[in-house]
């Protein structure tokens, strides 16, 4: 933008000081403030100023969004297919940890991935359950009930929310990972903003950069069917995904910006030709005051 | 009405109750201030509106948001506004003080003793002394002045500082020596305070519109509460019931439809952001800033009385940008009411300055040495003449020229006086005869004393006394005053003055040569405003002069038509004039008001004069203001005396102005309808031409009545000047509520004195002109300053910005709050329109009153598009504020789908992002909260943009907002977000490790940016194309002052006024008849020496009708002070 500090050193045209105190204590200061004479930056939109901002738009947007959909791309994906605690408070006079219809929804199915190798024996791919939630939450948002060292002492008292197959504190075995801190009950705690969602399942690790992660082969997915969802018409995905700069696949953000990166340029070139046709409308050589 | 009163009997008085006499203009006292204040302040429909929200939010069904989102900022608007009313009725509290307990001496016990003004009652006897105040109504008993007579000066109720005649009864005249008056009416019912009406909560055209606008936004929010329960109405019964086994429906909860109406209210609340309560403090808040601009402003200091200018009223600054008519008093407010002798010719030669140039003129003051003056000992110092030859020759011995000035020093109604110190005082009842008796003396002619029976004047240091024989009184008909004298040579002249084209006819045929060439001179006066009278003598035989006072007695004494055969008469003596030539009396205008006035006009601010003078003195005015001037093609003059008579004159020249306009534009009369007026009738012709029309009093009573106002209205909005002579108060509110009502034209009245109260109180805006002594208008006004010429920075400058910030306030405030609630609208459809907030409750409450007040509130106090200088020099400028063309329904809407297109874009860009997302780790980010923050922190940063592209004036105030607010937001948000605060708060900050999360993911900045730039790129096209193609003339002056920054512009262009030099002529004297009366009566003067007993006789011959008739003739300007009532003792 153009930039102009606009100085004012000009010096009150008021009339002279009536001599005598009275007349200078009424009298208001002359100070920037309070005549309103701040130094001040006054932009305006010329076709030098705003013209190029147009073109610096669409010469970075359309490079971010071809990288961000190369990048997007790259990212290979193999398909398959709560604070609040009522209605889910109580059950049979015992208060339900966790409460809530959150909670209650939680996704249990549990998946397992095969390798099915040359010798016809599955080989079981490393799954990683740790790691998956946020260290803010795992570490801070949920904690276990005080108590001693058996969970299930500490949940004493409670009992488990109506749809669960098994206690809250019989997720896991790992104790660093059971209770209120299991990771699965974590991810699915931190609600989706929109119907559709996708959520963190496991990990797959590559162990050493000489082996692929998942060296290419015939696999088997066996899924304990537990969260049903053909009643209100639901569907589940299972997707196995690299990871980028950028997290996941997302072509919308991509495709956004090329977009928008073309229209800011095409309207630079638009605004260019219109400024040229009538600059001389424009002209401010012709105003007088 | 009547009044039953025992003078001095208060026990008997007090049965009729009648007010007391304290003076009330307060609004509250201690005790009922919070209650009245509150009631007040709820009758602002926003505020009830968020006080019904609040009982909303406290039902948990519908709640859907928790209780301090709303509580929080209502508070703190209710108590804003409750301490800057507590302070404003503060201060009108010690003003009433001040009046009310001034001191006065009352009659009780039968003892004299002091009591504060606001204790006397209803038939108090009051003694009262030289100089005191009044503050009742009072009825004179007695006074020390022989004949009961007493002067008062009403400055406080009309202005004018002469002294007006009061006389007393003759029954009580008799009973004491002091002053003493009875207190008649009291209180509220005195005359002022039955002229000043009542104290009406003024609000800006900009409130109303915001006021209509609120309640379409309300309508506006019920339509959008309406489609998303619908929409969950229809969600519950075809997918929510898929998911009962999971959403069971609460107890009291098992219908769709039922569900549907809470989630109505649910999405009232949420959606009650688009009016945010804090749009109108901060609109208090801007004008409070503009007010104190108003008030530091150097430009409207005036040093000589150190009396800046002040803003008594805070709520009205962007109106001052609007302003279309402007009602304007005379005396005081456009004329100093001083009168000075300038010029005058004597027998065909022009005496005083000759001014070619007004810079010229002024010059020439500096430069040359007044005239000594002959008898510097009895010189009034105040006078300066600044031309030699005329005192040349006086010592010369010309006998025109002293002949010229014996006239003046002789034919007056002037009152001499020695004061304590020996100076000559010059009682004057008009300060025009005071100039022109002033200037006799200090030339020479000193008028010394009078009786009855004679004139002792001091002609070049010898004493002279005249007989005086007869007196010619003025009167409105004959436009001239003549008296008869006998010299000590045995003599008899007559010497008279008097309106030129009255004078002229009188003439002797031998005149003609001196008479052409002093019409000339008279010409040249006229064309510099000067107000001129002719000045002529005869010479009268003893035998001629004796039969003529025979038949004059005779008439006198007559019965039956005394007043035609004394006119006969006097017609009958004044002819066969000699002229000895001409004066010229400068009613000195205020500094600079023929720049504003001229300035005002290009503003295409009308200005009308309602004075309370004459219409001659009105009109002379007029014209040495360029309100009038020859150029323009007709002045309309209305006279009638009845309401047919009005009509008829106001629809001949409304024919005459048509007539004429469509000569000039060859048929073709453009008719501009602007609004669909009330009056059918009113149609704004756009007239080629310029146009004034003068109306008296007596006929604007007339035209005030319902059937003819409208033709009145529509004459005189076709003129560009209106001038009204001889109004009462109430008719100057009239008028001004008339064109309020009928021209939805937002109106100013300015003035001085009591008398213009009810017009400033009526007026949208009024301005008092304060430093003087009088302070009515002033503490009634809106606005106050010393100089009539501050009204041009006031309104091109000071109220050119209000109303240009307060537009683009307005605008970005709506834009804003739309922006940020409709978000909540699209989620809607994505959570089952289950009244789910998308931003952070914590979010919600800061939003309005932390993150984004402050750089708008900056951009509202401090922005300035062009420079004052430039507001001053392009009066053009100030259009756009009368036409409205800123903020309006159209501009809303522009606003508001500026608005919605950016809670679009808002909204569905990080919709589309986070439809299919993952972080850098895998780890999930599409989740509500994330979602939250990342739509929070584009939503800050996208208005941010905004405002930065809005504000024109970046001080550095601006820059420390709008950076500082970005920088806050951050700030809070880590902070609502960090461990430490879940720790002590669990429950009220679930956010946590949110911003740390979401913050550090590029795609989330992604996001943020893509947001950012679609939000603001069209608005950045829109402007440039706008400013490029369409510029206005701000934009043009703002680019102009951008190239002329470098090489400072040259200094300011004023417009040049351009005198015409037409001829007017006029007795224009703020004259009374009957003064002429009272002196050969003798009555205003004490007894020095006995008066010969024919005297005697004829004082006592004339004493009843003397009285009589100066009390049938005052009654016009008596009843200007509002209906005169009879009192009953």
């Amino acid at each position: 933008m153009a930039m102009n500090y606009n100085a004012k050193d000009e010096v009150d045209g008021g009339p002279p000081c009536a001599p005598g105190g009275t007349a200078k204590t009424r009298r208001p200061d002359n100070t920037a403030f309070k005549q309103q004479r701040l130094p001040a930056w006054q932009p305006i939109l010329t076709a030098g100023t705003v013209l190029p901002i147009f073109f610096i738009i669409g010469l970075i947007f359309i490079p971010i969004g071809i990288g961000i959909f190369v990048t997007s791309n790259n990212i290979r994906e193999i398909e398959n297919p709560s604070k609040e605690c009522e209605p889910y408070r109580r059950n049979e006079d015992k208060p339900i940890a966790p409460c809530g219809a959150i909670a209650n929804s939680m996704f249990n199915d549990t998946l397992e991935l095969f390798l099915i190798g040359n010798d016809s024996y599955p080989v079981p791919i490393a799954l990683k359950k740790k790691g998956i939630a946020w260290w803010t939450d795992k570490n801070v948002k949920f904690r276990n009930p005080p108590g001693g060292d058996n969970l299930e002492e500490r949940f004493k008292g409670t009992t488990k929310p109506v749809n669960w197959l098994k206690p809250v504190y019989m997720l896991d075995s790992d104790p660093d990972n059971n209770g209120f801190i299991n990771e699965d009950f974590i991810v699915w705690m931190r609600t989706a903003a929109l119907p559709t969602f996708r959520k963190l399942y496991r990990l797959i690790e590559r162990k050493s950069d000489l082996h692929p992660t998942l060296p290419a082969g015939r696999y088997s997915l066996n899924i304990t069917y537990n969260y049903p969802v053909h009643y209100f018409d639901g569907r589940k995905r299972m997707i196995l995904s690299t990871i980028s700069w950028m997290g996941g696949k997302n072509p919308f953000l991509g495709i956004a910006y090329i977009a928008v990166g073309s229209i800011s340029f095409l309207l630079g070139v638009v605004l260019l030709v219109i400024n040229h046709k009538y600059r001389n409308s424009s002209n401010t050589a012709d105003i007088t005051i | 009405m009547e009044r039953i009163v025992k003078a001095n009997d208060r026990e008997y008085n007090e049965k009729f109750q009648y007010a007391d006499n304290r003076i009330h203009t307060s609004k509250y006292n201690i005790l009922t201030f919070l209650p009245i204040n509150l009631f007040e302040q709820f009758q602002r429909v926003a505020n009830a509106y968020f006080l019904c929200l609040l009982i909303l939010q406290l039902i948990p069904e519908i709640s859907s948001l928790t209780w301090f989102t709303t509580i929080v900022p209502l508070v703190l608007v209710i108590t804003m506004t409750a301490v800057k009313d507590a302070t404003d009725d503060y201060f009108r509290h010690k003003s009433d003080n001040q009046v009310n307990n001034r001191q006065s001496e009352v009659l009780i016990d039968s003892k004299l003793q002091n009591e504060k003004w606001m204790n006397v009652k209803v038939g108090d006897i009051i003694k009262l002394e030289n100089n005191q105040f009044v503050a009742a109504d009072l009825l004179l008993l007695s006074s020390s002045e022989p004949h009961g007579l007493c002067y008062v000066e009403t400055a406080e109720l009309d202005g004018e500082t002469n002294l007006k005649v009061r006389h007393a009864l003759s029954v009580t005249s008799e009973l004491g020596a002091d002053i003493n008056r009875l207190a008649r009416f009291d209180g509220p019912d005195t005359k002022l305070m039955q002229n000043s009406g009542k104290t009406k909560f003024k609000r800006t055209s900009i409130d109303r519109l915001m006021n209509t606008l609120v309640l379409w936004i309300f309508g506006f929010l019920i339509c959008l509460g309406i489609i998303l329960a619908i929409g969950n109405s229809i969600w519950e019964s075809q997918i929510g019931d898929q998911f009962r086994t999971f959403l069971f429906w609460n107890e009291g909860e098992k219908s769709s439809v039922f569900s549907g109406f809470l989630t109505f209210w649910s999405y009232i609340i949420i959606l009650n952001t688009v009016v945010p309560i804090s749009l109108y403090v901060s609109v208090e808040v801007i004008r409070l800033g503009h007010s104190y601009f108003i008030n530091w402003d150097r430009k409207m200091y005036y040093s000589r009385k150190a009396t800046p200018a002040e803003a008594r009223t805070t709520t009205l600054n962007e109106e001052l940008g609007q302003i279309e008519y402007i009602f304007s008093d005379k005396t005081g407010t456009l004329t100093q009411n001083i009168m000075t002798f300038k010029r005058c010719s004597i027998n065909g030669r022009i005496y005083g300055e000759v001014p070619d140039d007004l810079d010229q003129k002024t010059e020439i003051t500096q430069e040359k040495e007044p005239v000594d003056f002959l008898v510097k000992s009895q010189a009034d110092r105040e006078f300066q003449f600044f031309d030699h030859n005329l005192m040349e020759s006086i010592k010369m011995g010309d006998p025109k020229v002293h002949e010229f000035l014996r006239v003046l020093a002789l034919c007056h109604t002037v009152m001499s006086e020695e004061n304590s110190a020996g100076e000559l005082i010059y009682q004057v009842q008009s300060p025009d005869e005071g100039a022109l008796v002033t200037a006799a003396r200090n030339f020479g002619f000193i008028f010394k004393s009078r009786t009855p029976e004679t004139i002792t004047i001091e002609e070049l240091g010898t004493l002279v006394t005249y007989q005086l024989l007869a007196f010619l009184d003025f009167n409105n008909t004959r436009k001239r005053m003549s008296v008869i004298v006998r010299n000590p040579e045995g003599q008899i002249k007559l010497y008279s003055k008097g309106a030129d084209t009255i004078l002229f006819e009188k003439l002797h045929p031998s005149n003609e040569v001196l008479l052409s060439l002093t019409s000339d001179h008279l010409s040249e006066f006229a064309g510099e405003g000067l107000r001129t009278l002719a000045i002529a003598h005869r010479d009268l035989d003893d035998k001629y002069f004796k039969e003529w006072h025979k038949m004059l007695e005779d008439a006198n004494a007559a019965t039956e038509e005394r007043d035609e055969r004394i006119a006969g008469l006097y017609e009958e003596i004044e002819r066969d004039l000699t002229l000895l030539g001409a004066t010229a009396v400068e009613d000195k205008l205020q500094e600079g008001v023929i720049e504003t006035v001229t300035s005002l006009s290009l503003a295409n601010i009308k200005i009308w004069v309602l004075t309370g003078d004459k219409q001659e003195t009105a009109i002379n005015i007029g014209y040495a203001c360029n309100m009038l001037t020859d150029d323009m093609n007709d002045v309309f003059v209305i006279a009638g005396n009845n309401a047919v008579e009005v009509r008829e004159e106001l629809r001949k020249a409304k024919e005459n102005l048509s007539g004429q306009n469509r000569n000039v534009s060859n048929g073709h009369v453009v008719c501009e309808k602007k609004q669909q007026l009330e009056l059918d009738s009113i149609v704004e012709e756009t007239v080629t031409g310029d146009y004034a029309l003068i109306i008296n009093g007596h006929s604007l009573a007339h035209a005030l009545e319902s059937d003819v106002k409208s033709d009145l209205l529509e004459l005189a909005c076709m003129c560009k000047t209106v001038v009204c002579c001889r109004v009462t108060p109430l008719q100057k509110a009239q008028v001004v509520e008339l064109v309020k009502k009928y021209r939805n034209a937002v109106t100013l009245a300015i003035g001085d004195g009591a008398n213009d109260v009810s017009m400033i109180k009526s007026a949208h805006i009024g301005v008092g002109i304060s430093g003087q002594e009088g302070l009515q208008a002033v503490l009634a006004s809106d606005y106050s300053f010393a100089q009539f010429r501050y009204l041009q920075r006031l309104l091109l400058v000071h109220g050119r910005w209000s109303y240009f910030r307060m537009c683009k306030f307005l605008c970005y405030f709506f834009y804003k709050n739309f922006a940020f609630t409709l978000v909540h609208f699209w989620f809607g459809f994505f959570c089952g329109f289950s009244a789910q907030t998308v931003y952070d409750q914590w979010f919600i409450t800061l939003f309005n009153i932390v993150y984004t007040s402050l750089p708008v509130l900056a951009m509202g106090i401090f922005d300035q598009d062009v420079s004052d200088q430039n507001s001053m020099d392009c009066p053009q400028l100030y259009e756009p504020g009368q036409l409205n063309l800123l903020f309006n329904k159209r501009k809303f809407f522009i606003c508001v789908l500026h608005g919605i297109y950016t809670s679009l874009a808002l909204f569905f860009i990080p919709y589309g992002a986070f439809y299919n997302m993952a972080g850098e780790d895998g780890q999930h980010i599409a989740d509500y909260q994330s979602f939250a923050v990342t739509m929070a922190t584009s939503l800050v940063i996208v208005v941010s943009v905004q405002i930065a592209l809005d504000t024109s004036y970046w001080t550095f105030i601006n820059h420390v907002f709008i950076w500082g607010s970005i920088a806050i937001y951050f700030s809070i948000l880590f902070t609502m977000h960090s461990n430490g605060i879940f720790g002590i708060f669990p429950n009220q900050f679930p956010f946590v490790g949110n911003a740390r999360h979401s913050l550090t993911q590029k795609c989330i900045w992604l996001v943020i940016l893509l947001t950012t730039v679609a939000s603001v790129l069209p608005v950045v096209v829109f402007r440039f194309l706008k400013v490029n193609l369409y510029p206005t003339l701000s934009d043009q002056i703002r680019r102009w002052q951008k190239a002329q920054k470098k090489a400072r512009p040259p200094s300011s262009r004023r417009p040049r006024t351009r005198r015409s030099s037409s001829r007017r002529s006029g007795y224009a004297f703020a004259h009374q008849e009957g003064y002429g009366e009272l002196i050969t009566s003798g009555k205003n003067m004490r007894a020095k020496n006995p008066p010969p007993t024919s005297g005697l006789e004829k004082t006592h011959y004339n004493s009843t009708s003397w009285i009589e008739n100066l009390c049938k003739k005052t009654t016009d300007t008596v009843s200007s002070f509002g209906q005169d009532k009879t009192v009953k003792l």
